[in-house]
């Protein structure tokens, strides 16, 4: 849900259900890496709701499209991590095969 | 300023890259960051009181003033990010992951612990306990054992009312008895027999049908163990020897439990890691040369060995930095006065994270990490097409 005025669509809140810091810290880190971002940080309102508000502003560029950058930003880069652990457990299980039949 | 120089200021500035674009692209004038900001932005500095700069910088514009671009785009993010596994085993993994931000690291963490799922079991049906053991603390410890089966093969169950069928649900039944007269026995999670056919229990009182089957707590259409996937690995707790109980001559537990797929945030239960941490890496840097006596000095002051003796010729010793990873932080060699604090400095690399999990069991931890991104890209996912 989101929370901004119609007449500017730069600064907004967005309020999201079934979220916690898990998500909100990490979109928080990309949405400061956007150089169109001026402001953005998120809050949990109360601890036993489910439910935490990140608040958006950029230099002109409508927040929801910011955030939604940002969200894309953060999809491509767990991608990046998770290619890359997979390489670095195969390599490793390789050398560890190599070295189990370097003993036999 | 001679005339050739003047004309191409002239130029620049016709260019319409400005006074300031020519500046910048003097060779004097540095485009990265001055070594000690550096420092303050990639290293928790770790003094005697308190450690320094633990804060990550992350707002794009936060040296601008200085002419430089902090923001991370995702192309370079994908050239420095590298994992290296430094050990593997079937329950555990250490990994270091480097060139990652903490907010992506802790999200990690915090998804293996809590949303994960895995399968646990949630209800007991106590038919008989005579045992000293209540039937509440034995169905709480019924409900820790962790479950050997692969939760991606199940459903979510169904918290309308619906049934427990074969997707849903796994049944465990668990009869033991202490004839009189015996020694006492231990009864072990091994004791849990699968019921790939579903619950024996009859669920109500009336008297069924003549000739049809008695409604059970379970409605399962098929046998388990027919179908392909567990066929082959029989469903089981994943530690044959957790203690649940002790009998006594003439005590009797009999009982069937179902186990259903679950997270971690509902109950602790359901988190398919003993732990999930991680810790920054450590770097000890000596400032100045230590020799001699205080090389041996610093060389007793470390618990775990950080330092080893060089030899410089000449019958003189230096001390030097052998195992930084080791490092645990306990500050001891920048104890004994301002000396120390200067000869020795202890910091932690911010990007650079030890993560180690350890699985319960029923997950190989390197499926547990790569689920645990899969999950943080359903999160981005999802929250996209909610905005759209
Ligand atoms: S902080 Fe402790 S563990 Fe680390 S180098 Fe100093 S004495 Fe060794």
């Amino acid at each position: 849900m989101e929370h901004g005025s119609y007449s500017d669509q730069s600064k907004s809140t967005f309020s999201l259900t079934d979220e916690d810091h898990t998500f909100a810290n990490s979109v928080r880190f990309t949405l400061n890496q956007d150089p169109r971002v001026t402001f953005c940080g998120y809050s949990i309102p109360h601890p036993s709701e489910n439910r935490v508000n990140v608040r958006v502003q950029t230099t002109g560029d409508p927040a929801c499209e910011v955030l939604k950058d940002s969200c894309q930003d953060l999809m491509l880069m767990c991608q990046h991590v998770r290619s890359t652990f997979g390489k670095a457990v195969n390599e490793f299980k390789a050398i560890k095969n190599v070295d189990d039949m370097d003993m036999n | 300023m001679s005339s050739s120089d003047e004309e191409q200021e002239q130029k620049k500035n016709g260019n319409g890259g400005g006074i300031l674009d020519f500046i910048m692209n003097l060779e004097d004038v540095p485009s990265k960051l001055s070594p000690h900001l550096e420092l303050i932005k990639t290293r928790v500095v770790c003094s005697i009181d308190a450690p320094q700069h633990t804060d990550t910088i992350n707002y794009s514009g936060a040296y601008a003033a200085l002419g430089v671009d902090n923001s991370v785009r995702l192309d370079s993010f994908c050239q420095n990010f590298k994992v290296e596994v430094k050990k593997l085993t079937d329950d555990d993994i250490e990994f270091d992951m480097i060139g990652i931000d903490p907010s992506l690291a802790n999200a990690f963490r915090r998804i293996l612990i809590a949303e994960v799922p895995t399968m646990a079991i949630e209800r007991v049906y106590i038919a008989n306990n005579t045992s000293i053991i209540q039937d509440e603390v034995l169905s709480h410890r019924l409900g820790l054992i962790p479950i050997n089966a692969d939760p991606t093969l199940f459903e979510y169950p169904d918290n309308a009312g619906g049934e427990n069928n074969e997707k849903n649900t796994i049944v465990f039944k668990l009869h033991v008895r202490c004839e009189k007269g015996q020694p006492r026995i231990t009864v072990k999670s091994d004791e849990l027999k699968w019921l790939p056919n579903g619950s024996d229990l009859i669920a109500d009182d009336t008297k069924p049908n003549a000739g049809s089957k008695p409604k059970t707590f379970t409605s399962f259409s098929c046998s388990q163990d027919s179908l392909p996937e567990f066929s082959k690995k029989p469903l089981g707790p994943t530690n044959p020897d957790i203690i649940l109980a002790k009998l006594g001559p003439g005590q009797e537990i009999e009982l069937e439990v179902h186990a259903v797929k679950g997270v971690g945030k509902t109950h602790a239960k359901w988190s398919p890691v003993a732990t999930a941490w991680y810790r920054m890496l450590p770097e000890v840097v000596l400032t100045e040369d230590v020799t001699d006596e205080l090389a041996d000095e610093l060389v007793t002051k470390c618990p775990v060995n950080v330092f080893d003796i060089e030899d410089i010729g000449k019958g003189r010793k230096r001390a030097t930095v052998v195992k930084p990873r080791a490092c645990t932080l306990c500050r001891e060699c920048i104890r004994g006065g301002k000396e120390w604090e200067d000869r020795v400095s202890l910091r932690r690399v911010k990007d650079h994270f030890i993560f180690t999990i350890e699985s319960t069991g029923a997950i190989p931890p390197e499926v547990l990490f790569t689920q645990a991104v899969k999950i943080l890209e359903d999160k981005c996912e999802r929250v996209i097409t909610e905005l759209s």
